[in-house]
């Protein structure tokens, strides 16, 4: 068990992630399989349910929907052991499968009393698929540069400064 | 640690404690060695300051800056505790990819049958 465990660690791919400017997060992956299939993944309510809300951050996930077309929304909630949840939704601005998808991502808890007009996080993902492995880039461009600061703070895609009370519970099970 | 996110964020002040990790200097070092006037150097300083960031120690006529260490190393793991959030999520996404290249293998050769 220790000797296959070990193996995987070796062959796992690095995660790699990058601050650039003063509001973008920047992470990439490579992922052992072709775009296609890690689009869908990254995509299908379904599949993501099953990695969205990792084991091993005792977080579950109580729903996930998605609506995977330009105009189309997403919603995913996340339910804390304690039973609180928090929701990240958003809307798709571009889909094309299996390259490219572009979509808003708004932390719900501080959806409420903010501008109207803004769109929160506006996320890139690239996929590019070379000799059956995809590389996979998610560019997060933030509305300011305080929003990109708390998002790595709280240890989550999401949230803003006024809520870092409500966030707390949530950065404890995460972190 | 938002504070030493953005005490850092200034490019003059990231500059300093670059220099600072040297070692402990004088304020007029510090302008000397970046071409900052002292004014500038001095508000840059109270900033690092506040955040934690230095610390200052007269020494005979001259105040003398220090890095310290603790706000530095809270921030990387700051930003480290974001990059394992993705990679708990990427790990099991790994197996999900697995596991669907896999079933996706098997089609095929089902229908070429």
């Amino acid at each position: 068990m220790i000797a296959r465990n070990e193996s995987e660690a070796a062959r796992r791919n690095q995660t790699s992630m990058e601050l650039v400017g003063d509001r973008e997060i920047v992470i990439s992956r490579t992922f052992n399989g072709p775009a296609r299939v890690v689009f869908d993944a990254w995509t299908r309510p379904e599949l993501v349910k099953r990695w969205w809300a990792p084991e091993s951050r005792r977080v579950a996930m109580a729903s996930c929907d998605a609506e995977v077309r330009v105009g189309g929304t997403y919603r995913y909630v996340l339910r804390l052991n304690a039973g609180k949840e928090f929701a990240f939704s958003g809307k798709y601005l571009e889909v094309t499968p299996p390259a490219r998808l572009v979509y808003t991502e708004i932390f719900e808890p501080t959806a409420a009393g903010t501008n109207p007009d803004d769109d929160g996080v506006i996320v890139t993902v690239t996929f590019e698929e070379r000799d059956g492995k995809t590389h996979l880039v998610s560019h997060s461009l933030c509305p300011s540069k305080e929003v990109r600061d708390t998002i790595i703070a709280s240890g989550m895609e999401h949230g803003m400064r006024e809520t870092m009370d409500q966030l707390d519970e949530l950065v404890a099970s995460l972190a | 640690m938002l504070e030493t996110f953005a005490a850092l964020a200034e490019p003059n002040r990231f500059r300093i404690v670059e220099l600072l990790r040297s070692g402990p200097r004088a304020v007029n070092d510090i302008g000397e060695r970046l071409r900052l006037t002292q004014p500038q150097v001095s508000k840059h300083l109270r900033v690092l300051k506040e955040s934690g960031l230095v610390d200052v120690e007269p020494r005979a006529q001259q105040r003398v800056y220090e890095l310290r260490a603790q706000p530095l190393r809270q921030l990387h793991q700051w930003l480290e505790r974001y990059r394992q959030l993705w990679d708990a999520r990427f790990e099991e996404l790994d197996e999900l990819i697995d596991e669907l290249t896999r079933k996706e293998k098997l089609d095929d050769r089902k229908k070429r049958k």
